[in-house]
């Protein structure tokens, strides 16, 4: 079998006394999307932090196009073609769009004139291209969350780590990034998101992953996983498990 | 290049000036002002561009100072080789000091203490030194040839500071246009944003640190040539770093202007209110504070940001009217 993009082996990370991740172990095929769900503190952006390089993880390895990248720095791994988003997005504040996408665009292109190309193109494929020369701080929340997806889509990844970047968003505003997302994967591009929006989740992801409490402890298709009792009473608490499966049934 | 023709504009517009007025006082004074510029400049790069404010850039322009003078009266080297062994030691020193400071992590506050602790220790250490003459300073040779960098003209030295301004005008603009520069930036709007986009921010910021190193250092380099000394309170004192970081600062911090158009108006007010009240002492650091505080209230973007705010106002007024109006003529 083929060994998938990223693998994700036993990673423990550590916060003094806190164990925010432990020994969780996920993996991400290419032109896929798999994503992670969890309830808030799970350690799901933890996790992310561990696989992008933001923090080294405490124990475990991260794997990635065969080879161990455990503990690079966050730019090299972004050479390599591993980028994220921020769960609280981190615009440039001070540069327009164009200009922030830019920054991402210029890791694969030195010249101005090709990078600002790409920036043009990729801004225009999530949708800003009304509001390329506006000041990035004029964005709204949706706006913002754009932006960060054009930023790391123009470093041209290989695999894409998304975190919530559906959240804060209206219903109309998730109708119309969903489509973006897939389109990514349908470019050949491994997605891992983290979302709290199931039905976005069950409508984009081919794999989920489920942490709780820093554990991995459900995997398997959207449909298998909501079906898991662990999961849902891991999001609802006792007894919740029942009551959804009745639901379910419709 | 578009963005280079205001560069050639203002620099042709400066150049003129000795044509007209012949007074040397006028031309010392403005050869001053642009050596301050110059330092600011250097300031800038990695303050206005990187966000890394530094309290201590008298450390570059004391070390371009003390090396191009002690070249000379040392060791006998010519004073165009010293001035070039002056630049490649700013930018040495702003190597150390900014791989110690970044590889520590030090950001923000921290960073300027830093410097500015930095800059302290040099200007200690040059004023018992012997090689730096301790406290009595450096005298270098008059030699009023062009091969020793002196000119028995003060509009050649007009010219030669000048030239170096604007070298790093062009330095800046170019920047601005770079993967380097827009990195830079991204470094200072947000570093982890930045290095999640493949931006190596230690690197950049070191390799903006040694740029702005060396254009201050140059700036030293050549206070020593038109002075003529130099001792620990000018090349290391606090005087330098403050006017390095003010000039842009209310000029604008990150444009390629701003450094030249602060260190006009700076030096202007405190030379205009010297006419008026007479020589007291420390009655242009006070004019400074009070530029600041007025800059800092009104304009945070300086005057060059100020400036560009009210064109763009002004231009939007005149440009065509809005969309709706143009589709009922069409209409």
């Amino acid at each position: 079998m083929v060994e998938p993009l990223l693998s994700v082996e036993h990673v423990s990370h550590r916060f003094g006394g806190l164990l925010a991740v432990n020994a969780a172990s996920l993996s991400a095929p290419t032109a896929r999307i798999t994503a992670l769900i969890g309830p808030n503190g799970a350690g799901k952006t933890t996790l992310f932090a561990v696989i992008s390089g933001f923090l080294k993880p405490s124990a475990g390895r991260v794997r990635y196009g065969g080879e161990d990248v455990t503990g690079e720095p966050p730019h090299r791994l972004a050479r390599r073609g591993i980028a994220r988003t921020f769960q609280i997005v981190q615009p440039f504040a001070g540069l327009t769009v164009r200009d922030n996408i830019l920054v991402g665009a210029h890791l694969r292109h030195r010249a101005r004139a090709a990078a600002l190309a790409v920036a043009e193109e990729v801004g225009c494929e999530v949708g800003l291209s009304d509001m390329l020369d506006r000041p990035a701080h004029t964005l709204t929340v949706a706006g913002r969350k754009r932006l960060e997806l054009a930023r790391a889509l123009a470093t041209e990844p290989k695999l894409l780590l998304l975190d919530e970047v559906l959240a804060g968003l209206n219903p109309s505003e998730i109708r119309d990034v969903v489509p973006v997302i897939r389109n990514f994967c349908a470019r050949g591009i491994a997605v891992i998101m983290i979302e709290h929006v199931m039905q976005a989740v069950m409508s984009l992801a081919e794999y989920v992953f489920v942490l709780a409490e820093g554990c991995i402890i459900a995997e398997g298709t959207p449909v298998q996983v909501v079906a898991d009792s662990a999961v849902v009473e891991a999001y609802l608490g006792h007894g919740a498990a029942a009551k959804v499966r009745s639901a379910n049934v419709r | 290049m578009k963005g280079l023709l205001p560069i050639v504009g203002v620099v042709a517009a400066l150049a003129a000036v000795p044509l007209v007025i012949h007074s040397n006082v006028v031309l010392n004074f403005l050869v001053v002002t642009l050596m301050i510029a110059l330092a600011g400049q250097g300031w800038n790069i990695l303050g206005g561009y990187g966000g890394q404010y530094s309290f201590g850039h008298a450390a570059f322009f004391g070390t371009g100072a003390y090396v191009t003078a002690i070249m000379q009266v040392h060791y006998g080297v010519n004073a165009w080789i010293g001035f070039a062994a002056g630049i490649v030691a700013g930018a040495a020193v702003g190597a150390i000091i900014g791989g110690l400071a970044f590889r520590a992590g030090l950001r923000s506050s921290y960073f300027a203490l830093v410097t500015l602790a930095f800059a302290e220790v040099l200007r200690i250490l040059a004023s018992v030194a012997p090689i730096t003459g301790a406290g009595v300073g450096l005298l270098v040779k008059l030699d009023l040839r062009a091969q020793s960098f002196q000119f028995q003209s003060r509009a050649i030295f007009y010219y030669v500071i000048l030239a170096l301004v604007g070298v790093s005008l062009v330095i800046a603009q170019l920047l601005e246009r770079s993967r380097f520069g827009t990195w830079l930036i991204a470094v200072r709007e947000n570093e982890d944003a930045a290095m999640a986009l493949g931006v190596d921010a230690m690197a950049v910021k070191l390799a903006a640190m040694v740029l702005s190193a060396a254009i201050t250092a140059a700036a030293g380099c050549f206070y020593v040539q038109f002075f003529l000394f130099i001792d620990s309170g000018i090349a290391y004192g606090t005087w330098i770093s403050i006017e390095a970081l003010l000039t842009p600062i209310i000029g604008g911090v990150g444009t390629v202007f701003g450094a030249l158009v602060g260190a006009l108006l700076v030096k202007s007010l405190g030379e205009g209110v010297k006419l008026v009240t007479g020589d007291v002492p420390g009655l242009d650091l006070m004019i400074y504070g009070a530029v600041l505080i007025v800059v800092i209230r009104f304009a945070p973007r300086g005057l060059v940001g100020a400036f560009a705010e009210a064109w763009d106002r002004i231009a939007r007024r005149f440009r065509s009217p809005p969309l709706p109006l143009r589709e009922t003529v069409r209409g």
